[in-house]
């Protein structure tokens, strides 16, 4: 009975943050000391796809250097995270150490250093300079993932596979692949959502030019309107929310999340 | 297609020819990611301390001086934001993982769920907490307006400041909110993958529920708490814009202190930002290292209690 209510505590008090957003972004002229607000209305979110507000440009930016984000880390983190689950080779948890840096390091020092160099190749405030800033957190994340999927993935299936006259290219598209296909969904949504909510790198990097999502709230929610803030807000969080339901099977791999637990 | 095991102990001693191949394949592999990595925030990194030392200028000016530093620690505010910083780190990063464990235990016989109900803020970005964290606990919040209600306080100046007051209150109850579940997941995969007969042999032999927990389970666990820690408590000590938004206006926390100087209209205390930056770099880099030797010298003891 305690366990139950301590847990129902914990699950209140984790939910109520979310509680005035919801509010907020249906009220007008929502006072203190009112409760519930004496009048409801659908502004707040008519004015979100308006393209005063910027915020549907935000979302198409925000997906697409999520998107990118997300893929260049796998490409780079696969190989990274075979290399250090399935062979040993002297050096290996230095460079795993080293890989890791990124996430643990404060990225303020680098950041300005990289704007030093990105101004020069012309590439402060664009996407691509985004993309290459995100690299940072994401890879950690995607080699950690990945790491324990194949720590834990046997590579006798993929001699067996070989033994039996598949190419090397058959191997990895029918063997390797659909094997640690669950990590790769684990692996892809840390290293999305990760990028999705980044706000520092942006804020260093994007000069004002690129404006994700975040960006969209943090200009907001130096101007006061509580109505819109939380309706950006509510918007900013739906595709963690709905990564969060799809993958919620992968994240009981807990092959795949043990990784985190054993830096 | 059915592949059979051809090596069911493959894992555990692995063949030769194809599963531990030349090492330079490995080095190959790593190649990508390591380049990456070092180029990109190694890179940065250099750029910085060449910048912070005057080796190259934005303006292309060059001399080669420690003014930067010098400027940096003789800052007033400088000693006041770290300790500042450190305290706001080790509190939230203590209490998180005090709260995750215990959390993770019970989570452990409850059901589905629960455990994915307990995961809510994960994917939730930090400045939509901050919004939920100001819109709640403001003197106009939602907790203020609910107390009015109740009638416990006459009006918004009764409710205690938590948000950009001197305590931090704010940034803790946002990194709490926000670090548990994620310290609670990895400690819940840790636990599943613990073998539960070691707790039942306890239990036989006569353990109380406190003994077992603190003898058997802990220990177990040990690894998982001491990385999921080390995450979090380099993710707060470097955090920005919870702070920036939560946090109280003097001091500022290191991270706040740097941004300000980087962004001040006096364009010469670009260096001394720059020095503090990487000062903030070196000591996250220190927490690396000792987090590295505690876990080693963990490795160690537990080798020693198996010998006994």
């Amino acid at each position: 009975m305690l366990r139950k209510s301590f847990i129902i505590l914990v699950i209140v008090v984790l939910f109520l943050p979310f509680l005035p957003l919801v509010i907020w972004s249906f009220a007008q002229g929502w006072f203190f000391p009112q409760l519930i607000p004496n009048q409801w209305t659908l502004q707040h979110w008519l004015q979100l796809v308006s393209p005063t507000s910027r915020v549907i440009e935000g979302l198409l930016q925000s997906l697409a250097i999520a998107l990118i984000t997300t893929i260049l880390s796998l490409l780079v983190g696969l190989p990274a995270g075979r290399a250090i689950g399935v062979m040993e080779f002297p050096g290996k948890e230095a460079l795993k150490l080293f890989l890791l840096t990124p996430i643990i390091v404060s990225p303020l020092a680098t950041l300005m250093g990289i704007q030093f160099v990105l101004i020069r190749l012309g590439l402060n405030g664009t996407l691509l300079g985004v993309v290459l800033v995100h690299l940072m957190p994401t890879i950690p994340y995607m080699t950690l993932v990945l790491t324990s999927v194949f720590a834990n993935f046997d590579t006798g299936y993929e001699t067996q596979a070989r033994s039996l006259g598949a190419s090397p290219l058959q191997v990895l598209s029918q063997v390797t692949l659909p094997l640690i296909a669950p990590g790769i969904v684990v692996g892809a949504l840390f290293a999305f959502l990760i990028s999705w909510n980044e706000f520092l790198l942006t804020f260093f990097v994007g000069a004002g030019r690129v404006f994700t999502l975040p960006m969209v709230l943090f200009t907001l929610l130096q101007g006061g309107n509580n109505g819109l803030v939380a309706a950006v807000a509510i918007t900013s969080v739906i595709p963690g929310l709905l990564f969060l339901l799809l993958a919620s099977k992968a994240l009981e791999n807990d092959t795949a999340l043990g990784g985190f637990g054993n830096v | 297609m059915i592949f059979v095991k051809l090596q069911p102990a493959s894992q555990h001693h692995p063949a030769p020819s194809l599963t531990q191949p030349f090492p330079w394949q490995a080095y190959l592999l790593m190649l990508p990611a390591v380049g990456v990595v070092g180029l990109v925030f190694g890179g940065g990194l250099v750029l910085a301390l060449l910048q912070s030392v005057g080796a190259i200028g934005l303006l292309g000016e060059r001399q080669i001086s420690l003014t930067a530093y010098q400027a940096a620690l003789t800052n007033p505010e400088f000693l006041r934001s770290l300790s500042l910083s450190l305290y706001i780190a080790v509190v939230a990063t203590g209490l998180s993982t005090l709260i995750s464990i215990g959390l993770a235990l019970l989570l452990r016989t409850a059901g589905r769920w629960a455990s994915f109900a307990c995961q809510i803020t994960l994917p939730i970005p930090h400045l939509v907490g901050i919004v939920g964290v100001l819109l709640l606990l403001s003197p106009s919040g939602f907790i203020s307006r609910s107390l009015y209600a109740l009638g416990w306080i006459q009006s918004d100046q009764d409710f205690p400041l938590l948000v950009n007051d001197t305590a931090n209150m704010g940034v803790l109850l946002h990194f709490l909110w926000k670090e548990v579940p994620f310290i609670t997941l990895i400690l819940l995969a840790v636990l599943r993958s613990i073998n539960p007969a070691y707790e039942m042999q306890a239990q036989i032999l006569g353990a109380t529920p406190w003994q077992r927990f603190w003898n058997v389970t802990l220990p177990m666990m040990r690894t998982g708490i001491l990385s999921s820690s080390l995450i979090v408590f380099g993710y707060i000590f470097a955090s920005f814009e919870v702070p920036f938004l939560l946090g109280s206006t003097r001091p500022r926390t290191l991270p706040v202190l740097v941004y300000r100087a980087f962004t001040d209209s006096d364009i010469t205390r670009r260096a001394e930002a720059i020095a503090l930056g990487i000062i903030l770099s070196v000591l996250s880099l220190l927490m690396i290292v000792a987090y590295s030797w505690l876990v080693s010298r963990g490795g160690q003891k537990r080798q020693f209690t198996k010998d006994a």
